[in-house]
């Protein structure tokens, strides 16, 4: 089958050509139908004839393979994969723009650039957590949804932690995209996550600036120059750009991975609390660094040993966002005495974890609350500061913490809709005494245990009266 | 399943996970006897596969049951000699009656490598495993021997790779390049992993997994220990190696 032959009307294993779509830079792109499937889809044809470019054989046999285990609304579904002969991907047609399409409109506002940055960071955990990193974030490989879930594409340099890495056996060479190619990657190094941050991070500073960080050198062998050569600040490009946002981007860009986030999920629950970001240096650096810290870091590049392959699975669960709901009631003094023992002995075994503690101000439900509590104090405000009293002793970098309180006439569903929004992988959570009134109720906790998206862990306060006992 | 030498709690665990899992037809790689106190259980169990449907092919150990010199190791050639007196003449004439490797479709089943069957070359590692590739014109190769498990792979540019198969997770033999699963034994694993092993091939996808099955191991290296077969025998089974 030639790409270049095809025509509307034609039939490939019983897809319908319908038209076609505009080519990429490997492959050309059909919209197609087949009786009975009702998902709008297209197929995708490589550009090739057979045995002439390695990258384009053994990058579409790559997609086969991992496209094929892949599930979720960030990747495109899977429909069908031709034969040695005949060979095509038929997969979702994914409606929607590009984050190429967004790029004549840079620089955009901070606020337009944390929530599709967290909208990729999403799909970005997603794909981690089954086992794939992507390897090639770039805003042509990113298109959001209508409804602004965003979805990754072209998996023909991925890695499945569990499957064999077919690129890494062909290519002696560092395969990737100039622009966007994580330090590491430039070292062939392709068992690291943290690498599809680095590159996301490269995305958000074009989105947020107008510029590419590291510009578009073409060749590999310039790639290796983003081991040693910091970026300007995005804040020295565009003014507008809030401390914060810089603070993100450059962690995102660290050329240690281990200096970035740990996980993409810690890279969304940041662009989603911007208020909550801690500001190191990174926020405030006006200029990249003097040439003497750079020879540094070139020394060190040039040092370099090699890099122990890491476990996708074990890098994930090892930085987890734990969420911790605390009921801040007057009479609740030996249960949150007991949840933060238990926070404790959680984060005592997840170095890398983050917290967020939680706690939901009740209000009735037809929203007539006072703004005020009796001391005239706002009691969003005083919620906070009794939130940050609890954690004051917890063993956790102040980074790794944040609080929030908010609003909810359902407190449960509240907390379930937070952990869900946000990616939250562990949820631990106080109860109150059993009595028959809450069990005819029903509790906070058991509904949360119920609903929640995750592990929950339910804390009791070890003497709290059992039922038989309370009046 | 291949390298079950004998041991039937292994190969009962193994053939009950299969079924429990939709197997529908069974491939034996040989080496049904040696090593193992349940020869002539197992060799029956193969052979009524057999008359079911299974294919099952020749393994060194079978073949040095039937001839008299074998170059074996003390605690195999023992076995060897031990097995000899449990055999009845219907198992033996199985055995007699198997062949060195099975082609099916673009597929090439054999005990130890394509390259020289019956001389039982070990494919352990990537040299090895080029030379059987080369040997034959199948898109996926199915061997064992090595008692390790182990994937190989050539790109359609002549690339040849090695890979560690996970448990349990679909593997795609992609048609654009040409395969050699050697499958882990069932009835002694040597890659410090003592659970049974063996691979399900979806023939319509071209999926391989392997599987690790957990089995009793302490009765079949009791009755390792009640035959007189070496100590040895019985100890390694414990440590998977």
């Amino acid at each position: 089958m030639d790409a270049r032959r095809l025509e509307a009307g034609q039939t490939i294993d019983g897809f319908v050509l319908e038209k076609p779509l505009e080519p990429g830079g490997m492959a050309s792109f059909w919209r197609v139908s087949r009786p009975g499937t009702d998902m709008p889809l297209v197929m995708k044809i490589p550009l090739l004839r057979l045995g002439e470019d390695p990258i384009t054989i053994v990058g579409f046999e790559v997609e086969q393979m991992i496209l094929a285990q892949l599930a979720g609304p960030h990747v495109p579904r899977f429909v069908a994969a031709g034969d040695f002969e005949q060979p095509y991907i038929v997969m979702e047609f994914v409606a929607g723009r590009p984050v190429k399409s967004l790029l004549d409109k840079t620089p955009l506002p901070a606020g337009e650039v944390a929530e599709i940055g967290a909208k990729i960071a999403f799909a970005l955990h997603e794909l981690h957590r089954q086992h794939v990193i992507h390897l090639d974030i770039k805003p042509s490989n990113v298109i959001l949804r209508p409804n602004g879930e965003a979805v990754l594409i072209d998996f023909g340099l991925s890695r499945h932690d569990q499957l064999p890495d077919l690129v890494a056996e062909e290519f002696d060479d560092p395969v990737g995209t100039g622009p966007y190619i994580a330090p590491e990657q430039v070292l062939r190094q392709r068992g690291d996550p943290r690498s599809d941050i680095f590159a996301l991070g490269v995305v958000l500073y074009f989105l947020a600036t107008g510029e590419r960080p590291f510009g578009e050198p073409q060749r590999a062998a310039e790639w290796k120059r983003r081991l040693w050569r910091d970026p300007y600040p995005p804040r020295r490009l565009n003014k507008q750009v809030p401390p914060w946002l810089q603070e993100i981007i450059l962690r995102c860009l660290e050329v240690d991975p281990a200096a970035r986030y740990a996980t993409a999920a810690q890279l969304a629950f940041d662009l989603q609390h911007p208020d909550q970001v801690r500001l190191t240096a990174r926020a405030e650096r006006r200029d990249r660094d003097g040439p003497l810290v750079v020879a540094m870091r070139w020394l060190r590049a040039h040092r370099r040993g090699p890099v122990p392959r890491r476990d996708l699975a074990g890098l994930l669960s090892r930085a987890p966002i734990i969420m911790t709901a605390i009921d801040l009631a007057p009479h609740a003094e030996g249960l949150r005495d007991a949840l933060a023992d238990a926070v404790r002995r959680v984060l005592a075994t997840e170095p890398a974890a983050r917290l967020a503690c939680v706690n939901v101000l009740k209000t009735s439900l037809l929203g007539l609350d006072p703004v005020a509590d009796k001391l005239g104090r706002n009691p969003h405000l005083q919620r906070l500061v009794e939130l940050k009293h609890w954690a004051r002793a917890l063993p956790l970098a102040t980074e790794r913490i944040t609080y929030h309180v908010f609003e909810s006439s359902d407190p449960a569903s509240a907390l379930v809709d937070y952990a869900r929004h946000n990616h939250i992988d562990h949820i631990i959570i106080g109860a109150r005494g059993s009595s028959p009134l809450r069990r005819y109720l029903g509790s906070v906790s058991s509904k949360v245990v119920a609903e929640a998206p995750c592990t929950v862990t339910v804390v009791r306060p070890r003497d709290a009266p059992t039922p038989a006992e309370t009046p | 399943m291949t390298d079950i030498h004998g041991n039937r709690e292994a190969l009962e665990a193994c053939l009950d996970h299969a079924a429990q899992n939709g197997v529908g037809r069974y491939i034996f790689l040989g080496d049904y006897a040696g090593y193992g106190a349940d020869p002539g259980w197992v060799i029956d169990t193969v052979q009524a596969e057999v008359a079911r449907g299974a294919a099952a092919v020749l393994g060194n150990h079978d073949a040095a049951v039937l001839t008299d010199g074998a170059d074996m190791n003390d605690a195999a050639a023992t076995a060897i000699a031990w097995t000899r007196t449990q055999l009845d003449a219907g198992q033996r004439a199985f055995l007699a009656g198997l062949p060195l490797a099975i082609e099916e479709k673009d597929r090439l089943y054999v005990h130890a490598s394509g390259f020289e069957p019956d001389q039982w070359h070990y494919v352990d590692e990537l040299y090895a495993a080029a030379k059987s590739l080369m040997a034959t014109r199948a898109h996926a190769t199915f061997c064992g021997h090595t008692h390790v498990p182990a994937l190989f792979h050539m790109s359609m540019t002549g690339k040849f790779a090695s890979f560690d198969p996970v448990d349990r997770v679909d593997i795609p033999l992609t048609r654009q390049r040409r395969w050699l699963a050697v499958i882990g034994s069932v009835g002694q694993p040597r890659d410090r992993d003592p659970a049974a092993c063996y691979a399900v091939l979806d023939d319509e996808r071209d999926l391989l997994t392997y599987v690790r099955v957990p089995y009793d191991i302490e009765t079949a290296a009791k009755k390792i220990r009640a035959a007189g077969l070496p100590l040895s025998l019985s100890a390694r089974l414990f440590e998977g190696y």
